[in-house]
């Protein structure tokens, strides 16, 4: 008698649950690749909540999602029906036709969304865009003061503060920047280029042309800024700067808006750092826009899905970005919403972009660039060599790797 | 044993080996034969949260279609291992036509990622090798006179380094040589240097390298010497002492000797697992001043445009660069070999 009680009651607990899941959806599979950091998980732990009645939601979040990507949607049927990008990592999908149009999707549950998160290419929405980002200054109030100066708006500034500071004898390397030899590397020297306004290519090739005098400015920049800066510098990623911050052993650096959040939280850190960090925006090379590039995050959906899984999908990341998901994690990323209520960890990014920055370039021949960039410009900040010649290399690895790849003839 | 008993008793691994070494590689040389298709390019006005621009993107229709009629790629032949990325072959004539002197032209070559990591890699397997061999015996000789009651802890603690995974070790040491770290504050005592830094100087990072090499190595030698030295003749070391052989003599005359076809095993193992070496690099961070062939593959193979023909062809030369030092130990075992048939 106990026991069958206990089953109708737990039935009727499974039929009321079952009522909420699905989303309004009949069926279909939904699995997302993505990076992994607060904001994707947020949104993917609110996609799961469509699960049931027929719908699945699955995700494997990583920071190694780009090198399995573009394997992963090229199988037939996609191993994911979404996977999370920004816009460097948008681009191998696109070149092998390996993401969907979602105008009808959007024509149909899309109405939450705004305009401006669209990503259009050629006319057609190839991904929703849900976040913004760039690197941008953060910068000690306590010890710029301490040492004299104004917090600074260009990197002609960042140094005679950095040099101040030094002078002052509070710390002997008082800057640092994500210089980790490779891919922060290369992004380094993008956003230093891009602020002196100059193309990365010869406009409608794929010809680079980098080797100028805009490159030597922005190579020299860099190198200036090293002077400054902790000499294991080319191990330095998000982590091991984010940490150096939080340890209060920096007064200027340039990282990564996301890593606002989590450096002005109450971890990892004392209260002295966390009160005294500013978040500023990037600032510029010559004194026009500033020396960063803004980049987005969104999702796309794969191509070689089933129309069903595609719409179970889109169904599930929308109401993953729900106005409570964003106002619950207000702080965790600069929300493309209008549920988002700017705080100060989304200052330096807003800044950043009203100043001017440019995106990042969603060019096919770009990672190509990037990874030359990433692997031939420590000789130069090692001092090993000169600017041109380093130039010079970086010119001829893109070009072998880029001829390797058909885009060069 | 017959042939034809032989013969079936190794059918299964020579199947195994056909279908996960042979193919693979053959695939491999294949694919470093070939380069992608001509990408064919549109522009086209893309829109996103910070505006609109005309930009180039590729008409992925017309290159699925190139693609599908040949889905290997366009035939490239073996340039893709003279390209910059590799042999470098004109870029290398062009440093021998310019330089000034000797050291220029090295250090011309230098310049070239292959010669780069080509340096690194070998100065790597012909240092920590013989180290490896020599701290292996010296464990060895050591442990095997050691009490009884001590030598169960004592081999645990030697074998130590070689149970931690790789990367495990060189990131928990590479946390250790950090300026703030204990080993790195320590240094920087004892030379008086407040600067002293083994992650900046590329010299200092090689020696790290090198140092771990043969702290994760050395236990592999030294289990392989230890199983040896049980088998010594007692007779032989006996009939030693009676001449008044001193220790020294002993250990020169009697046990290496005895030793000598275990050393070859181990330089074999060791030349191959040293030429190529990844996860310490990965795990120091140690890309920029001590790059190894297998890091050139795998920054290849990672990164938003993936490099097949290119990772391909280094792979196909770092195994040709194994078989050219593994060939005269090889000689010497055939000759070994045949001797005693003969």
């Amino acid at each position: 008698m106990f026991l069958k009680h206990t089953m109708l009651a737990s039935g009727l607990v499974l039929m009321a649950t079952s009522a909420h899941a699905g989303c309004g959806l009949s069926g279909g599979n939904v699995n997302v690749l993505g990076n992994e950091f607060g904001a994707i998980q947020a949104i993917v732990a609110k996609a799961k909540e469509c699960a049931g009645d027929g719908v699945t939601v699955e995700a494997n979040l990583t920071a190694d999602h780009r090198d399995i990507q573009v394997a992963a949607l090229t199988a037939n049927p996609a191993q994911y029906t979404s996977a999370i990008v920004a816009n460097s990592s948008i681009v191998p999908l696109l070149n092998d036709d390996l993401v969907r149009p979602l105008d009808d999707l959007i024509a149909k549950h899309g109405q939450d969304l705004q305009s401006n998160q669209l990503i259009t290419i050629d006319g057609k929405v190839m991904a929703v865009a849900f976040m913004a980002n760039a690197q941008h200054l953060f910068y000690r109030a306590d010890l710029l003061e301490q040492a004299g100066v104004e917090p600074p708006t260009t990197y002609d500034d960042v140094l005679a503060a950095a040099e101040a500071v030094r002078a002052a004898g509070i710390m002997d390397h008082p800057f640092a920047m994500n210089t980790k030899t490779g891919w922060n590397l290369g992004e380094e020297f993008v956003n230093m280029y891009i602020g002196t306004g100059a193309d990365f290519f010869v406009p409608g090739t794929a010809e680079v042309a980098i080797n100028n005098e805009n490159g030597i400015a922005a190579l020299n920049m860099l190198k200036s800024l090293m002077d400054y800066s902790n000499p294991d510098f080319l191990t330095y990623d998000s982590n091991a700067t984010q940490a150096l911050w939080e340890g209060g052993q920096l007064a200027l650096a340039t990282l990564w808006g996301s890593r606002g959040g989590g450096i002005l939280d109450a971890e990892g850190s004392s209260e002295e750092v966390v009160a005294a960090t500013v978040l500023a925006a990037a600032p510029t090379l010559n004194g026009d826009t500033p020396a960063s590039t803004l980049w987005w995050d969104g999702f796309t959906i794969a191509k070689n899905i089933s129309d069903e899984d595609a719409e179970a999908t889109f169904v599930a990341l929308v109401q993953g970005l729900g106005d409570d998901v964003i106002q619950a994690n207000n702080d965790e990323a600069v929300w493309l919403s209008a549920a988002y209520a700017p705080g100060p960890a989304s200052a330096g990014v807003a800044a950043t972009a009203q100043a001017g920055a440019s995106p990042y370039p969603m060019l096919p021949f770009m990672g190509l660039l990037h990874t030359a960039l990433g692997a031939e410009l420590t000789d130069f900040l090692q001092g090993n060599e000169s600017a041109e010649q380093a130039l010079t290399d970086v010119e001829a690895a893109y070009t072998t790797a880029a001829r390797e790849q058909g885009f060069l003839q | 044993m017959k042939h034809k008993t032989f013969f079936w008793f190794i059918l299964p691994s020579l199947a195994a080996m056909f279908v996960f070494i042979a193919m693979p590689l053959v695939s491999v040389v294949v694919q470093s034969l070939h380069v992608e298709h001509e990408q064919i390019m549109v522009v086209t006005e893309n829109c996103g949260p910070f505006g609109c621009t005309e930009q180039t993107s590729v008409d992925a229709e017309a290159t699925a279609k190139l693609r599908e009629e040949k889905p290997l790629g366009r035939f490239n032949g073996l340039g893709t291992y003279f390209d910059r990325g590799h042999l470098a072959t004109s870029e290398v004539a062009a440093a021998w036509q310019a330089r000034s002197s000797l050291g220029d032209f090295f250090s011309r070559l230098y310049n070239l990622p292959l010669y780069k990591a080509i340096a690194f890699t070998l100065t790597y397997t012909f240092l920590v090798t013989p180290l490896v061999i020599g701290l292996g015996l010296m464990i060895a000789l050591g442990v095997n006179r050691v009490t009884p009651a001590l030598k169960g802890p004592t081999i645990f603690v030697s074998l130590l380094p070689m149970i931690v995974t790789p990367l495990i070790g060189s990131l928990i040491l590479f946390w250790m040589i950090d300026a703030q770290g204990i080993i790195g504050k320590t240094l920087q005592w004892i030379f008086d240097d407040p600067d002293l830094s083994l992650k900046a100087s590329p010299t200092l990072t090689w020696i790290t390298l090198f140092v771990y090499g043969v702290w994760h190595s050395a236990p592999f030698a030294f289990v392989v010497f230890y199983a040896g030295l049980q088998s010594v003749s007692h007779e032989t070391l006996e009939a030693a002492r009676i001449d008044g052989a001193s220790r020294w003599q002993q250990v020169r005359y009697v046990v290496i000797p005895h030793l000598m076809p275990l050393a070859i095993f181990i330089s074999l193992i060791q030349l191959m697992d040293n030429f190529r070496v990844f996860e310490p690099i990965i795990g120091f961070s140690a890309e920029a001043n001590a790059p190894s062939l297998s890091i050139i593959v795998y920054n290849d193979l990672k990164g938003d445009v993936i490099r097949f023909n290119s990772a391909a062809a280094t792979s196909v030369l770092t195994v040709i660069g194994v078989t050219i030092l593994l060939a005269p130990v090889l000689l010497r075992t055939w000759r070994d070999f045949k001797g005693k048939v003969v």
